[in-house]
């Protein structure tokens, strides 16, 4: 069975308030607090960038490991907000960690689907280890140039931050993957969607709606492929999307919301990479106990969604 | 109860206020229904009418006004 050995996360320094945008957008500091449930984001500075921010995010995942890059089979990196169309950051990535470790010539694949690409790439590797031996999961998301392109919209400025998740797969670690769920729906392509060198277009009401019944509807029906509950999971760790949205999945589950780990009000939406940095944000600072359940959860444009259930 | 009074009552729960708009009217731009409201009306006509909506219908333009929501709930009874 194929196990989660280890997390990583990398947030850039630079702090962005709600004041500091406020002044930008025409709009009051706590206004953007209560519409979003986030107080401050991370952006990227200088030469930071999807690659070295997922990099760092790596290193410090094979550190938490106590493995070398040359023990990684395969690399899977999610980012829907690569600098350029192609090659995307994974081979870059590999490159970076190579550093005269890694085998230069291990596959390095991108999942260019946004928010739901950590949990794709999890569940991917969670069957291609048996094949690739330990697969690193790397999503790294700069946000920030997207988001705040001129001119500057109210309803997506704020919501977004940069920053970068990892983790790594194989056959032995302290959190068995138990199964997954994955669904993809392009009905809806267009209510979520970045067009090369446009600005993010987003339905904001047809991303709620199905996002309150497909996460639900996910986690439910891998909870019950497996003969489990909802009340049986220990923690929900969530693409960070909304706070609200995900006050309202706990909800719909009938668990309580504090069950949902949850950091956008400290780092907004970092895209696929928020999933990650929550799971390794909860593991560093969780009590850990055997059999506890954890189940991932998460949506986002195509519509991809989906759910995956571990169990340390 | 009609089906037009039955919608109201609801769109009046799910907003919190005791609006009575017009059937044509925008329930998103009048303010009466947001992002999140959306979601619990539907859940609400769900359980009042005794439907199953499928996700493929959950566009938000049918059930931008009272006339829309009751064209599509009679469609589905």
């Amino acid at each position: 069975m194929a196990a989660i050995q280890a997390f990583g996360a990398y947030l850039p320094s630079r702090v962005v308030t709600n004041g500091e945008l406020a002044s930008r957008l025409d709009c009051e500091a706590d206004w953007i607090l209560d519409v979003s449930g986030i107080e401050e984001r991370r952006y990227a500075e200088g030469e930071e960038s999807v690659a070295s921010m997922g990099v760092a995010a790596a290193r410090e995942c094979l550190d938490h490991a106590g493995l070398k890059a040359s023990e990684v089979g395969m690399i899977l990196v999610s980012s829907g907000s690569s600098e350029r169309r192609f090659p995307g950051p994974a081979s870059a990535i590999a490159h970076s960690l190579n550093a005269g470790e890694i085998p230069a010539a291990i596959p390095a694949i991108d999942l260019p689907i946004a928010s739901a690409g950590s949990l794709f790439g999890m569940a991917m590797a969670a069957h291609l280890s048996a094949v690739h031996g330990n697969v690193l999961v790397i999503a790294s998301e700069k946000m920030s140039p997207i988001a705040t392109r001129e001119p500057l919209e109210r309803g997506i400025a704020p919501l977004f931050g940069d920053g970068a998740g990892a983790c790594l797969i194989g056959s032995g670690g302290p959190v068995s993957i138990i199964d997954s769920v994955l669904h993809s729906d392009g009905a809806f392509a267009d209510d979520l969607r970045l067009e090369l060198d446009g600005p993010l277009a987003m339905n904001g009401r047809s991303v709620i709606l199905q996002a309150s019944r497909k996460i639900p509807g996910a986690i439910g029906e891998l909870l019950n492929k497996n003969g489990r509950t909802a009340r049986s999971v220990k923690v929900f760790l969530m693409h960070q999307a909304n706070q609200n949205l995900m006050d309202r999945v706990a909800r719909a589950l009938d668990v309580e919301a504090a069950r949902f780990y949850s950091n956008i009000r400290t780092y907004g939406n970092t895209s696929s990479a928020s999933m990650l940095i929550a799971a390794a944000e909860w593991w560093r600072n969780a009590e850990h106990h055997v059999d506890d359940l954890i189940c991932f959860a998460a949506f986002g444009a195509g519509f991809h969604w989906g759910a995956l259930l571990a169990q340390s | 109860m009609d089906n037009q009074e039955r919608i109201i009552a609801i769109v009046r729960k799910v907003s919190n206020q005791a609006a009575t708009p017009d059937p044509e009217e925008s329930l998103f731009d009048s303010g009466l229904l947001d992002s999140f409201a959306l979601p619990d009306m539907v859940s609400e006509l769900e359980r009042e009418f005794g439907i199953k909506i499928p996700d493929s219908d959950l566009s938000p333009r049918k059930f931008e006004s009272i006339a829309k929501i009751q064209s599509y709930i009679e469609s589905r009874m």
